[in-house]
């Protein structure tokens, strides 16, 4: 069994609704977390995440200038930045099986729908700090393992050419869309 | 010169994909707790209360949500839909959405999801039927306000069925020719019930 020291992480909230950031801070704060930095767009986001290197980033989807889709893409640019492979919960009211797939395949680490609970942030927090999953980079994508189970009834073809990547078995992004905790 | 091993990502390459394991700079945040020790914080318990510390505030943020909406829909009423004052209404419903419930109104959050369902899924911005937006804006205003009053909350969701009802039935017709649309319009939705 793990805990997670929460004075030592630093977090960066974005999201463009003031009530919003302001229970993102009460809950980390809740949590034992110091440093929580703030944006209300996507652009301020990407410039308080240069600025101030969080250890995870808190976003949501639905903003002004440019979205937390676009910001996730702008984060998962090897080179672009000191850390493309910072953890990224997408907290959202976005609800809907595409939204969520979009989001995994832009690069998101966790995925969170609103309402917001203290004990579903918590576990998302707790996912990314103490289950780290290794980074895939394809033609086509770079960020965390969308893999997060093995089926051994898969009957289709092997996608990944010529080695597998250990799979650190996880509940499946949608399924923990659909849930609290 | 360890220290600069540390950190660098290990990269395994492959045929058409590289596996990238990047340094761990969380793990300083983790600590391991031996079964059966006593702990004697509970994070989640204390992140609960303080945001029960703000519970005073939450009427007052869903009147601001509110009147924030209304105006939106003001403005396009007085100037006409564009792209920009849609996505204004868009945002002030889709926050009204994510967070009537944690400010204690759960009963107005299936409308706004109604109301963002029609203002997303319109294909064309001047077919959005504003009387139909107008009824989703009043509704919700109507039902935080007897939300506050302590009202029963059967006819807010007797409501909020007839609005999604009868927003779907638009979207379908409107989207007959875009099959994708419609399996995303009659998907069902992902947002936690618990």
């Amino acid at each position: 069994m793990v805990r997670i020291d929460f004075n030592r992480l630093r977090f960066l909230v974005i999201d463009d609704n003031a009530h919003m950031r302001r229970i993102l801070r009460t809950l980390l704060h809740g949590f034992g977390t110091r440093e929580v930095y703030e944006a209300e767009d996507g652009a301020a986001g990407l410039e308080a995440f240069t600025h101030y290197s969080p250890d995870i980033v808190i976003t949501d989807w639905a903003m002004p200038i440019f979205d937390g889709m676009e910001l996730t893409q702008m984060i998962r640019q090897p080179g672009a930045n000191n850390n493309p492979y910072v953890p990224i919960i997408m907290l959202t009211g976005h609800s809907e099986k595409k939204r969520v797939i979009a989001a995994r395949d832009a690069g998101v680490t966790e995925f969170l729908a609103k309402p917001i609970s203290a004990k579903g942030l918590y576990q998302r927090v707790l996912n990314v700090v103490a289950n780290p999953r290794p980074f895939i980079r394809t033609r086509s994508y770079f960020g965390p393992d969308r893999r997060r189970n093995t089926n051994p009834n898969y009957a289709g073809p092997e996608r990944r050419k010529g080695g597998k990547a250990e799979v650190i078995k996880q509940q499946p992004l949608l399924e923990k869309a659909r849930t609290l905790a | 010169m360890s220290e600069k091993r540390a950190n660098l990502a290990a990269v395994s390459t492959f045929a058409d994909h590289e596996v990238i394991v990047p340094p761990n700079k969380l793990k300083k945040a983790v600590e391991k707790v031996k079964p059966g020790a006593k702990i004697d914080f509970d994070p989640v318990a204390r992140a609960e209360a303080a945001l029960a510390e703000l519970a005073d505030d939450f009427s007052i943020w869903m009147e601001q949500e509110c009147v924030r909406l209304d105006a939106a829909r003001n403005a396009i009423k007085a100037s006409g839909i564009t792209p920009g004052n849609r996505d204004v209404l868009f945002r002030a419903a889709h926050d009204i959405k994510g967070q009537a419930a944690t400010f204690g109104f759960p009963m107005v959050a299936p409308v706004a999801d109604s109301l963002c369902r029609l203002i997303e899924h319109t294909p064309d911005a001047p077919r959005l039927p504003l009387p139909l937006v107008d009824q989703h804006v009043d509704a919700i205003r109507a039902i935080t306000h007897r939300n506050t009053r302590g009202d029963s909350n059967a006819n807010a969701a007797r409501l909020a069925e007839k609005l999604r009802q009868v927003t779907d039935e638009f979207l379908v017709h409107e989207n007959r020719d875009r099959p994708d649309t419609l399996e995303s319009i009659l998907s069902p939705s992902l947002a936690p019930t618990t």
